[in-house]
């Protein structure tokens, strides 16, 4: 089988993102960037599909500036067999990023496509449902179990009132939620290995997507800090504080 | 003037909480509400939408398909249906980031997720960066408006309204690939952590899933749900869906109690919007001692008894 897993390059999970002074933007010049953790998990969940034994092609796709070879890279090293960039400058919007990916899978016409829920920069929590949207296929979105067999996927989804299981038919969009699995770490030789795997680039601008409507982002600023209280001495002043804010009765 | 669909979350029986807080966010933005109740059968849901204030009509859209909560089943029927709207909003649960996206996709809208403040009809402000930012967006001018109200933001609005309920054919077709297989829902007698106005949740200093007892007795004795950090969650204390922050549920109770808990970014996202916050730890550096409006350094299995000890009283 062929299984698309579609990449984003955020700010590492573990930096404190700055905002510009201007309230421009996110300052994102030297920092340091990484896979989106949801999307290796993703890409995590594609290798141990291909080694449980189904015979398995693994193609990594992303969409983003030159850079982002950079985590095209990390992820043929993880073990995608091969890697597509889509390059573009510009920020782009899930709406934006389904249809592209849409052209990508008429392409390659995968039997899966994994993504993770949301990426960690923007949050929006979108693309996935976007892309299976206007393929007409089925979605299982916040993935924490997914097993394949007769051409269908069923899915155990992580959701607010516990664990909902659907089963789709294939080919189908799975996004990822962070307990499907724990991706592996990348070992030396497999960085060598990975720089002599195909890593093609294409410009977004020359896949003749129409012109899609985009959300206009005017201004970036902190939100409202917390201000913390103080510390009581024992329980009787704890519940007795508790019953003069009027939180106790 | 705005007409604005809001799209209602039930289970069949009862209209969940996160409808109100949608109609609340509906009414910041102002204009005609209308709720769509998508429904196996007409139920009660249809009431209890209809009951909420500033809601103008409920549509009932009762198919069979509709009785399970599918995106690919109920996304066409809201592209359809959004058609004849300004704005279609649902509260951004699980339920509502499945579905939402999906039917702007078909409409060819872009979405704003999490709204968290209104600024224009299509103007808002909306969390990035695990809540660390806050960006205003503006949504352009031709066609309807996609947005999912972040559910910590609004308070649920209140009942008493008495709304028309008409029931609603739609045209669209509903694909058969996807099937619903089953709910394992936490079975509890303990109010929902979502929506409840007092939790109590345990961290990794609760030690394992045999002390959590601890915290379950805590929290019936306060009236409180019970919740978790993820490092609790992860050490297999308690099961997923307890999980509190940036990863887990974003909520916003009246009195929050962190128990053991040292306060990690992510978690902290998850309690922002609470009203008071009380951590309990044993570490007095811990980060919740920062945020909390009340903190109390101490071994948590003598200060519980103490606790509850004093609310006896």
């Amino acid at each position: 089988m062929k299984i698309l897993v579609a990449i984003k390059r955020v700010v590492d999970y573990n930096v404190r993102v700055q905002i510009n002074r201007d309230g421009s933007g996110v300052a994102t010049e030297g920092v340091k960037m990484g896979i989106n953790p949801f999307d290796e998990i993703a890409l995590e969940e594609a290798l141990r599909i291909r080694e449980s034994g189904t015979d398995t092609e693994i193609v990594a796709v992303t969409i983003g500036p030159d850079a982002a070879q950079q985590q095209l890279r990390t992820a043929l090293a993880m073990g995608a067999d091969r890697a597509l960039l889509l390059t573009t400058d510009s920020a782009v919007q899930p709406l934006q990023a389904a249809r592209a990916l849409l052209k990508i899978v008429e392409e390659e016409k995968p039997d899966l496509v994994l993504m993770g829920k949301q990426a960690i920069d923007d949050d929006a929590n979108q693309t996935g449902q976007m892309l299976s949207a206007l393929w007409q296929r089925p979605q299982a979105t916040f993935a924490s179990k997914l097993e394949l067999a007769d051409g269908k996927a069923t899915v155990t989804r992580e959701v607010d009132e516990g664990l909902e299981t659907i089963r789709v038919e294939l080919p189908a969009v799975v996004t990822t939620d962070l307990r499907l699995n724990t991706p592996r770490f990348v070992k030396m030789p497999d960085i060598m290995k990975a720089k002599k795997k195909p890593l093609d680039t294409r410009a977004l601008d020359e896949l003749g997507l129409e012109e899609t409507p985009a959300l206009e982002l005017t201004k970036y600023e902190s939100p409202p800090q917390r201000q913390g209280g103080h510390k009581v001495e024992s329980a009787a002043e704890l519940v007795a504080e508790l019953k003069n804010k009027g939180v106790l009765r | 003037m705005s007409r604005i669909l809001v799209i209602a979350q039930h289970d069949g029986t009862q209209l969940s909480p996160a409808t109100a807080r949608a109609v609340a966010c509906a009414q910041a933005i102002g204009g005609e509400i209308t709720v769509a109740v998508f429904a196996g059968a007409a139920g009660e849901p249809d009431k209890q939408a209809a009951a909420l204030d500033g809601v103008k009509q409920v549509l009932t859209i009762e198919r069979s398909e509709n009785a399970a909560p599918l995106a690919a089943v109920l996304a066409p029927q809201i592209a359809e249906l959004g058609k004849d709207f300004s704005h279609v909003l649902m509260a951004s649960t699980t339920f509502g980031k499945d579905v939402l996206p999906r039917a702007a996709a078909l409409a060819g809208a872009p979405m704003v997720t999490d709204v968290m403040d209104v600024l224009g009809e299509r103007e808002f402000k909306r969390p990035i960066y695990a809540g660390n930012v806050i960006v205003t967006v503006s949504v352009p001018d031709e066609g309807t408006v996609y947005a999912s109200a972040r559910a910590a933001s609004w308070k649920p609005v209140g009942t008493g309204g008495e709304a028309g309920i008409e029931s609603r054919e739609l045209s669209a077709d509903l694909p058969g690939h996807t099937e619903f297989v089953k709910l394992d829902a936490e079975e509890s007698e303990r109010p929902d952590l979502q929506s409840a106005p007092r939790v109590v949740s345990g961290g990794r200093g609760v030690g394992s899933k045999e002390n959590f007892d601890i915290i379950y007795k805590f929290a019936d004795k306060l009236g409180a749900a019970v919740g978790a950090s993820r490092a609790a969650v992860d050490a297999g204390f308690v099961p997923n869906d307890f999980q509190v922050g940036q990863t887990g549920k974003i909520i916003a109770p009246e009195l929050y109690v962190a128990i053991g808990i040292s306060g990690a970014i992510q978690h902290l996202t998850g309690i922002k919007d609470a009203g008071t916050i009380v951590a309990i730890n044993k570490d007095p550096e811990a980060p919740i001692f920062e945020v909390a409006d009340l903190g109390l350094v101490g071994d948590l299995f003598e200060i519980l008894p103490e606790l509850e000890a004093e609310l006896d009283k």
